[in-house]
């Protein structure tokens, strides 16, 4: 399990979450995020087309970043969820919380 | 480098009125680098042998790694010294995995639930419900250190 980092072409962060995210790695999305940030990132997605399954310390993490990256003036958007991934943030009502689009080319293109 | 995980699975000797069953046990430290691991051990003996779908899969995943959070970081505190054991009872038609940490225990129905406005944006204090959400039925034991998650295969 791991994150991979890119840039888009119009110049938003995306971070990839490869596997889980769950108690055991979540620390380390919340500091990409924030190096991101401090680095003068202000629009970023994550994206979860490659993600097994996530925790409620992963969910807790990702509101965690979101007020962060919201306290810093910028963006998130999240993408990639399939139908099991999405019913978590259903269940939790975190859907209410984020801008989820289905495929990281739609999210990029809802900044 | 040697996984500090120990797997031991054994069939059970008898049937019994619901019939045969497999049992999984594990015992893992108190440590969460052991989680992914213990949950992917864990789901294939589980899964192995049955036609599952890929949401039974998520569901069992998901709520493993949540109870072994509670364990090692609620129950024992991260402690070293203190082991959680999972055992997993294996049916033609269900899973009942229990997982006890060695902690004093809490008391579950004083656990809020996190999806009310105003807990919404809380970082923390969504895993028991996550479980009670995904899973056919749970239970504690008196001393609320030993939680039972039931899971229908269909």
């Amino acid at each position: 399990m791991g994150f991979s980092q890119t840039k888009d072409q119009s110049g938003v962060a995306v971070l990839q979450v490869e596997g889980q995210l769950i108690v055991g790695n979540r620390q380390e999305l919340k500091d990409l995020v924030q190096a991101a940030l401090d680095r003068g990132e202000r629009r970023l997605l994550i994206d979860f087309s490659r993600t097994g399954y996530i925790d409620s310390s992963g969910l807790g993490a990702l509101v965690s970043i979101s007020k962060r990256i919201r306290e810093a003036g910028g963006e998130l958007r999240l993408s990639g969820l399939n139908e099991d991934l999405r019913s978590l943030f259903e269940l939790t009502k975190l859907d209410t919380l984020f801008a989820i689009a289905d495929t990281p080319q739609q999210a990029l293109a809802s900044f | 480098m040697t996984s500090p995980l120990r797997l031991c699975v054994r069939r059970s000797p008898a049937p019994d009125a619901e019939g045969a069953a497999t049992l999984v046990t594990l015992r893992l430290p108190s440590d969460i680098s052991c989680i992914e691991e213990a949950v992917e051990l864990v789901t294939r003996h589980c899964l192995a042998g049955h036609s599952a779908t890929r949401t039974i899969r998520f569901r069992l995943q998901v709520v493993l790694s949540e109870a072994l959070a509670n364990a090692i970081l609620r129950g024992n505190q991260g402690a070293l010294d203190k082991w959680v054991e999972v055992r997993a009872e294996l049916r033609a038609e269900l899973i009942r995995v229990h997982v006890t940490d060695q902690g004093p225990g809490f008391d579950p129905s004083a656990v809020p639930e996190p999806i009310r406005p105003e807990q919404i944006d809380e970082a923390g204090g969504r895993g028991l419900f996550l479980i009670r959400r995904l899973v056919d039925a749970v239970q504690f034991n008196e001393q609320g250190n030993s939680i039972c998650m039931i899971l229908r295969r269909h």
